[in-house]
């Protein structure tokens, strides 16, 4: 089955990190896709660029609506997404449980709607 | 037995077991849900005129199987497909098995998942397990029909589009996995056993179905990791003991020091007690052994006098350690009170102050030690907080009576 593994974090948080930490933790997520590179799981990751480049856009009445900013200000962001190839919700919520920066924010599962 | 209770009885009794055996063969939670009731009504209504079959399980077993591929056959039709159907297709009468492989640990996992909502995880174990209706779970918890209805079959549907595993989870997830199965029947029980409102014959039978399910649970799992079921089991059976006691002719809690013991069920003590042996033997503790080592004490107590204070409190402070909460603070410390004298027990509930404010047992148990130590203006405060905070009328009662006492004393002492 097809999980996507969005994962969330509060960006504010992430400059307090020093620059050791930070190092771990590009190091940590470097580690990680190798590892799920191996068992054969990750079919697709990326990060996403920082939320204050996002732009929101609606469609009303016919009428484009672009926004600066993202969908909903929340505390966590969407910061990234991989997406794996589980044979079920146990190894899914393994690997989740398994990204770098589960200790910071969280990570939410989903199954894709085609399983393609 | 009248044939209709008899067909009740073969439901409760058979309906866990056969709908875990047919999730195994069929692979599909919702499927064998549905078939399996097309299997119950059938037999609703054939039992009634033919009687109940020798094996009523194995036949229930052989007629959903049936639905199960008239269901799958429509839905292939439907969709104007050929549908494989692989070892089920074969033979168009299945065979009446007589040995159902008992798989409902697998079913009890699947149901007590962590990524369902608790609420569904007890409601789905109840419907699924104890074979009770949608009906029945939604008096159970009071609510509305249709929002029973449509929390199970929202858990039913992310069972499936989550893939939520269908087995017993492996060694490195069990304990954890466990811990939340046993949560769920302990919650069922008390459901039932503490449940402020409802009636007393759902609540009854909501106690029963959780000792059913601690027994199913402590009789399929691996010995060497059974110790906390056992010992959640052993809880469950000596709380019960007390079920007549512990209410009085208009319902209300009558508490443990004035229980009636010659009301106590002495055979589910022994039993209580024995299953708790197993458990202990096992050597490795947790804190359901703990809590029914306490309760066990309490039962061995012919009177109150009698009861093994020490012990208990040295219990309590095992439990403390394991599994820490305000509860256990305040049950310890009322212990320790009873075990080596008021002003130990007092000192250990002055140092939760902040942390237990809006739970009224604490200020209860500071009222009485209060009081035990000639301090009555301070107890009276205590008195009149737990009072503002309890909804329970024997309770209300006692303390009410204590808070007069202290006032009428103090009152008296000013003159």
């Amino acid at each position: 089955m097809k999980y996507m593994l969005l994962m969330y974090s509060n960006e504010a948080e992430m400059p307090k990190l020093t620059p050791d930490e930070l190092k771990d933790l590009q190091q940590d997520w470097y580690t990680y896709m190798k590892e799920a590179e191996a068992a054969g799981v990750l079919v697709d990751n990326n990060g996403l660029s920082h939320v204050a480049t996002a732009t929101t856009v609606r469609v009303r009445n016919g009428k484009t609506l672009t926004t600066d900013g993202p969908f909903a200000e929340t505390h966590e962001q969407l910061a990234g997404f991989s997406i794996f190839n589980c044979k079920d919700l146990d190894e899914a919520i393994g690997w989740a449980a398994r990204v770098p920066t589960a200790k910071y924010g969280s990570i939410e599962i989903r199954t894709l709607y085609l399983q393609k | 037995m009248t044939g209709a209770t008899q067909i009740e009885t073969t439901f409760r009794e058979e309906h866990g077991r056969i709908l875990a055996a047919l999730i195994s063969q069929l692979g599909d939670f919702a499927l064998a849900e549905d078939a399996l009731q097309d299997a119950l009504v059938n037999a609703l209504e054939r039992w009634e005129v033919d009687g109940v079959p020798r094996n009523p399980g194995a036949w229930l077993m052989a007629v959903a199987k049936r639905r199960a591929i008239d269901r799958l056959r429509r839905a292939a039709l439907q969709e104007r497909r050929a549908v494989i159907l692989d070892p089920l297709d074969t033979q168009d009468e299945p065979e009446m098995d007589d040995t159902i492989p008992d798989d409902r640990l697998k079913l009890m996992f699947t149901c007590c998942h962590p990524a369902l909502a608790l609420e569904a995880q007890v409601a789905l174990t109840l419907h699924t397990l104890g074979g009770l209706s949608t009906q029945e779970v939604a008096r159970a918890f009071l609510v509305p029909v249709p929002t029973m209805a449509q929390r199970l079959a929202r858990a039913r549907s992310k069972i499936r589009e989550a893939g939520i595993p269908y087995r017993v989870p492996p060694a490195e997830l069990l304990p954890e996995r466990l811990d939340a199965l046993l949560a769920v029947i302990y919650l069922i029980f008390n459901e039932g056993y503490v449940a402020s409102s409802g009636d007393t014959l759902t609540r009854r039978e909501l106690c029963a179905e959780a000792i059913r399910l601690g027994r199913v649970l402590v009789a399929l799992l691996p010995e060497l990791q059974s110790a906390e079921a056992r010992g959640l089991l052993a809880l469950m059976l000596l709380h019960d003991s007390r079920r007549e006691a512990r209410l009085d002719a208009t319902g209300e809690i009558v508490l443990l020091d004035q229980q009636d013991r010659t009301c106590w069920d002495q055979a589910k003590i022994r039993e209580g007690t024995a299953v708790l042996d197993e458990a202990l033997a096992l050597n490795d503790p947790g804190p359901y052994q703990v809590q029914a080592a306490i309760s066990a004490l309490h039962a061995e107590a012919l009177t109150p006098e009698a009861t093994d204070w020490r012990q208990i409190a040295a219990l309590y402070d095992t439990l403390a350690k394991m599994a820490p909460s305000v509860v256990v603070e305040v049950n310890r410390a009322v212990a320790t009170a009873m075990a080596f004298g008021a002003p130990a027990g007092l000192q250990m509930l002055l140092r939760l102050e902040g942390q237990a404010d809006g739970y009224y047992p604490y200020h209860a148990a500071c009222a009485d030690l209060l009081r035990r130590t000639d301090q009555r203006e301070p107890a009276a405060h205590a008195y009149q907080r737990a009072l503002d905070l309890c909804g329970n009328v024997a309770e209300r009662a006692y303390l009410q009576r204590r808070l007069d006492e202290m006032l009428n004393l103090e009152g008296y002492k000013k003159q």
